[in-house]
């Protein structure tokens, strides 16, 4: 337990100092976000409309950012062995550093996410939605992305491959995701059902991920 | 720290080791067997599979053939240290924070008067607060020897020992090892320097 509340901490300390990616992550949400009006121009109601969706894709992008880094500067400076020859199990590592991804990566963009959906026009309801939704679904972003980390960690320019691998992977969880806000905001439509698949895919891809990880990483070394 | 506590009986067996890179094999037929007061130096040409070698060892590579086996008392996990090239120190953490991270995995004293005595021992007490991207490539070898220091492991793995370190850094070392070897510990270095303490027995791979 304390390897792992270690690991989560280097993780999220590492992502707010000098280069750690965390604060450039949500400034490319908020620069992501803030593009749509401009593109979709002054039509308010085009805007609420798509706005849940435009923060999710944007939670989404920016979460794809830090990747590279994720597993590849452990892999780089042979942390990755020295993790491997302690004994901790990789799947205990490669949790703790989505965990700590999520943290400093995830949880300020998703609480970011309800002020940016005010230029998107979206309703005090909407805003609850959306980040609601963001809170439950964004940590399964977070844990698909540490898969795609952990495949491209040893490769050079791995960031693209992996955002390439992780975003079909992502699909569900946005589809769900903007389902539930709509579910929310729109009366026939329901919430209750897609937010629980969305929770589920949460806790899915919590017990899958580490594993799979894991598994690429020692691939990786071999 | 040198610890009054010996180390359980301390044996790693290798029996017939393969190993393959790429399709080409390194070696083959490799076996040893290596006790606790025991140093075991593989020496050979660069390109040879000593880094291989350790490697497997180490669990890091799957042997195209053979098995390792190591035991040390009952304990199950946590009986090797490894050092190699790749330091495991993050440039933006100050030393004191990256090996108290090791400190923590590798099951080791974490506090700062530990980690603190750990460098007292090798020379780089005053760099205990510098970021690890200040050290110089001989501070960085020290650093993880302290980290070897902090958490108490029967058997070490060395790759190039020796390499970047100082006459000091070296005598450090030659010091360390000793102190492991009388607590019963076991040492397989893979080097094409002298060792700073005479090797039980030396191996050749070709």
């Amino acid at each position: 337990m304390s390897a792992f509340s270690a690991i989560v901490g280097q993780t999220v300390s590492a992502s707010f100092r000098a280069g750690g990616g965390a604060l450039t992550g949500l400034l490319f949400f908020l620069t992501v976000v803030s593009v749509f009006p401009f593109g979709v121009g002054p039509d308010l109601n085009l805007l609420s409309r798509i706005g849940p969706a435009v923060l999710w894709i944007g939670v989404l992008l920016s979460l794809l950012l830090g990747l590279d880094r994720l597993f590849g500067q452990d892999r780089e400076d042979g942390a990755l062995e020295l993790i491997m020859v302690s004994g901790e199990p990789m799947a205990v590592y490669v949790f703790a550093r989505a965990c700590g991804y999520w943290l400093a990566h995830g949880l300020p963009i998703v609480l970011a996410a309800p002020v940016l959906g005010l230029i998107l026009n979206l309703t005090p309801l909407a805003l609850g939605a959306v980040t609601l939704t963001l809170l439950a679904g964004s940590p399964a972003l977070a844990m698909i992305g540490a898969v795609g980390g952990a495949l491209t960690a040893g490769l050079a320019r791995g960031g693209m491959l992996a955002a390439i691998l992780v975003l079909p992977l992502s699909v569900p969880v946005l589809i769900f995701g903007v389902a539930a806000v709509n579910g929310a905001l729109a009366d026939p439509d329901p919430f209750l059902a897609p937010f629980l698949i969305l929770t589920a895919f949460t806790l899915f891809s919590s017990v899958l991920a580490p594993i799979a990880g894991a598994a690429a990483l020692r691939l990786g070394l071999d | 720290m040198p610890s009054q506590d010996f180390f359980p009986a301390v044996h790693v067996a290798a029996e017939a080791l393969a190993c393959e890179r790429g399709g080409r094999p390194i070696f083959h037929g490799v076996s040893f067997e290596l006790s606790g007061g025991e140093v075991l130096a593989i020496v050979g040409p660069n390109g040879a599979g000593k880094s291989s070698l350790l490697r497997v060892v180490a669990g890091l590579l799957h042997p195209a053939g053979g098995q390792v086996r190591i035991s040390a008392g009952d304990a199950e996990e946590g009986k090797l240290h490894f050092l190699a090239y790749g330091d495991g120190l993050r440039s933006v953490f100050t030393v004191e924070e990256n090996l108290k991270l090791w400190s923590k995995l590798y099951g080791g004293a974490a506090d700062a008067g530990s980690i603190h005595d750990a460098l007292e021992e090798v020379g780089l007490a005053h760099a205990m607060h510098l970021a690890a991207r200040a050290l110089s490539t001989g501070q960085r070898r020290r650093a993880g020897l302290a980290r070897l220091l902090l958490s108490r492991r029967p058997v070490w793995l060395l790759d190039e020992p020796t390499s970047g370190l100082d006459k000091d850094g070296e005598a450090i070392l030659g010091a360390m090892m000793s102190a492991h070897l009388a607590a019963g510990g076991a040492i397989l270095a893979a080097t094409h320097l002298a060792l700073p303490v005479p090797p039980t027995r030396t191996m050749e791979l070709i």
